[in-house]
C-alpha cells in the first residue's frame, strides 16, 4: 500500500479496487448499531483545512472516529495561520504532537506534496487548490460501481467548471485507471485545452452537452466556483444554465439506467435543477454516505498496518 | 512418511511432514463435531455457527450442513471477519478486510458457535469475540474447532474439538479444505521429530 494518497495517479488499478473493496466492508458498519472498530485506536489523525469545507471534513472526522482514531481539527481561522505562521511551520507543530496521518485541504495546489516532505505520517489531499482530490474521485467510483455494478468501459461524461475542478482531474485520472471513458463537456473557456492529453491517453472533449447525454451512463455536475473566477469565462449565469445546466428535460435524454451526480455544494437553478437533484436518478445524498466508507478504507489502508 | 535415519541425525533443516487426518478423517471428525452439537444444545434450537476466515467459513457450512442431515433442523450460518479486531494489525502490513455476513436471524439472544480451523494462541478467538460484541449479543458463545494443537496464550478453550494434536512451538499445523485449497487434510510440519 502507499504511504500518501495526494493524486488520483497514486492509486493503480488494484490499489484503487482494493480501496473500493474494503470501502464496501466499511460501509456494513454504519447499518451496525455499533458503528466503530478498534482499527485505528491509538492513532492520530489531524484535519488540517485552510479552505472552508462541509462534507470533506466532517466525513473525515466521522470516518476516522469510526475506525477509533484520535482527530484533531485545525482550519486556518481561529489558528496562529492569522498571525502568519508559514505551512511548514505548522507542519512541523502538528509532527511534534505526534500525527500519525496529515488530512489537508489547501487553496494552493500542491501543498499537500511540499507537507508530505516535512511530516513523518501519512498525508491525505483533501483538496488542494485547483489540483487534485483524490477521496472525492474515489467516493465517485465507488457510487458509480454500487449503482451500475461496474466501472470498467462505463461512459462517463464531467460537465461544467473543469478548468477550476480538482474533482474533475482526480475523477479523470481515477476512472481511467479503471476502465471508464471519461468526456470532458463544459465551455471552451472552462476546459483547459491540451487538458485531454495531459491528463489521461482516451480522454474526450465536448462543447455541446446535448450530443453527448443520450450515450452516457453518468453525468456528474461540477460545481460553477465562483470564488476562483476573476475573469468573465462565461456572459451570463442564465446563458451557462441554458447551454449546460442539466435540468428535466435534458435528464429524461439520458439513457434509462444512467445516474447523475454531483459533489456538492450545489448551485440549484446554475448547474443543475432542482428536479434533478432530488430525482430517483441523483445520487448526491449516496455520495456523502459513501464517502465516509471511502475515507475509512483510506485511512485504514494508510494507517492500519506497520507499513511506514 | 518415515523418516530416513540420516535426516534423523542431522539438524532439522529440512522439515518434516506428517498426516494427521486424510480426507476420510476430516469428514468423520466434522460428522462428529455436528452429532456434539446437537447433544450439547439439545438439538441446536436458536443457533447460529459463525465461521471466521479463512477454513472456520467452509466449516460451519459443513457444519450446518451436516446438523440438517442428522436432525432436519436449520441452522444459521453466517462469516464474521475479525481483521480489525487482531492484536498483531500493526505488526504487519495492511491486511485486506473481508466480510461479515450474519444470516437473517441476526445473532441477539442466539447461540453462537465460533467454528474455526486450528485453536493454537487463542488471539484469534479473543478477536472474534470482540467482534461479536460489535455485531450483536448473543445469549451464549461457544466454540469449535477442527484441530486443537495448546500452546494457548489466552484463558481460552474450545467446546467442541476435531483432534487434539500435541505439538512443539517449533513445529506448525496446516489445515487444508476442498472447498479452500481443493483437499480434506491435516498435516503436521516439523521442527525436530520426537
Amino acid at each position: 500500500m502507499i504511504k500518501h494518497l495526494l493524486s488520483g495517479a497514486d492509486l493503480d488499478a488494484d490499489t484503487a479496487t482494493e480501496i473500493l473493496d474494503t470501502a464496501a466492508e466499511m460501509a456494513t458498519v454504519a447499518g451496525r448499531e455499533i458503528k466503530k472498530l478498534p482499527a485505528l485506536r491509538g492513532r492520530t489523525v489531524v484535519n488540517l483545512f485552510y479552505e472552508d469545507s462541509t462534507r470533506t471534513r466532517i466525513s473525515f472526522e466521522a470516518a476516522a472516529k469510526r475506525l477509533s482514531a484520535d482527530v484533531i481539527n485545525f482550519s486556518a481561522k481561529g489558528s496562529s495561520v492569522t498571525k502568519g505562521e508559514s505551512l511548514k511551520d505548522t507542519a512541523l507543530t502538528l509532527q511534534a504532537m505526534g500525527a500519525d496521518a496529515v488530512v489537508v485541504r489547501h487553496p494552493a495546489s500542491g501543498a499537500p506534496h511540499r507537507l508530505a516532505n516535512w511530516v513523518d505520517g501519512s498525508v491525505v489531499n483533501a483538496g488542494d487548490g485547483t489540483h487534485e482530490h483524490p477521496t472525492q474521485a474515489l467516493l465517485d467510483a465507488y457510487t458509480m460501481r454500487a449503482r451500475l455494478g461496474r466501472l470498467a468501459g462505463l461512459s462517463v461524461a464531467v460537465v461544467g467548471d473543469v478548468l477550476h475542478s480538482r474533482v474533475a482531474r482526480s475523477n479523470v485520472l481515477l476512472l481511467s485507471t479503471l476502465g471508464a471513458k471519461v468526456t470532458l463537456v463544459g465551455p471552451p473557456t472552462l476546459i483547459p485545452v491540451d487538458i485531454a492529453g495531459a491528463l489521461a491517453p482516451a480522454i474526450d472533449v465536448s462543447y455541446d452537452l446535448d450530443s453527448v447525454l443520450p450515450g452516457v451512463d453518468v453525468v456528474m455536475m461540477l460545481r460553477v466556483q465562483r470564488e476562483r473566477m476573476n475573469d468573465s469565462y462565461f456572459p451570463s449565469a442564465r446563458e451557462y444554465a441554458r447551454r449546460y445546466g442539466l435540468d428535466g428535460p435534458r435528464m429524461r435524454r439520458l439513457p434509462e439506467h444512467a445516474i447523475v451526480m454531483h459533489p456538492g455544494p450545489m448551485n440549484r437553478g446554475m448547474e443543475i435543477t432542482p428536479e434533478v437533484a432530488d430525482s430517483p436518478r441523483s445520487t448526491i445524498v449516496e455520495q456523502v454516505t459513501n464517502g465516509v466508507s471511502v475515507r475509512m478504507a483510506v485511512l485504514y489502508l494508510l494507517l492500519g498496518g506497520n507499513n511506514r | 512418511m518415515a523418516y530416513p535415519p540420516a535426516a534423523r541425525s542431522s539438524p532439522p533443516r529440512q522439515p518434516s511432514v506428517k498426516v494427521i487426518l486424510a480426507s476420510a478423517d476430516v469428514q468423520r471428525v466434522v460428522d462428529r463435531i455436528a452429532h456434539q452439537i446437537l447433544e450439547k444444545t439439545q438439538g441446536a434450537a436458536d443457533t447460529v455457527l459463525l465461521g471466521i476466515p479463512t477454513r472456520g467459513t467452509p466449516l460451519a457450512r459443513r457444519l450446518a450442513a451436516r446438523i440438517s442431515t442428522f436432525e432436519d433442523v436449520a441452522v444459521g450460518v453466517g462469516v464474521l471477519d475479525i481483521t480489525l479486531y487482531r492484536d498483531d494489525l500493526r505488526r504487519q502490513g495492511t491486511r485486506a478486510v473481508g466480510p461479515t455476513e450474519l444470516p437473517p436471524g441476526g445473532i441477539d439472544g442466539k447461540r453462537v458457535i465460533l467454528v474455526d480451523d486450528v485453536l493454537f494462541s487463542g488471539r484469534t478467538v479473543r478477536a472474534a469475540l470482540d467482534a461479536l460484541n460489535d455485531v450483536g449479543r448473543p445469549a451464549s458463545v461457544q466454540l469449535a474447532v477442527l484441530v486443537d494443537r495448546g500452546h494457548r496464550e489466552l484463558p481460552i478453550r474450545a467446546d467442541y474439538v476435531g483432534k487434539n494434536i500435541p505439538t512443539s512451538l517449533a513445529e506448525s499445523v496446516k489445515v487444508t479444505l476442498a472447498e479452500t485449497d481443493g483437499v480434506d487434510e491435516v498435516r503436521l510440519y516439523g521442527g525436530s521429530p520426537s
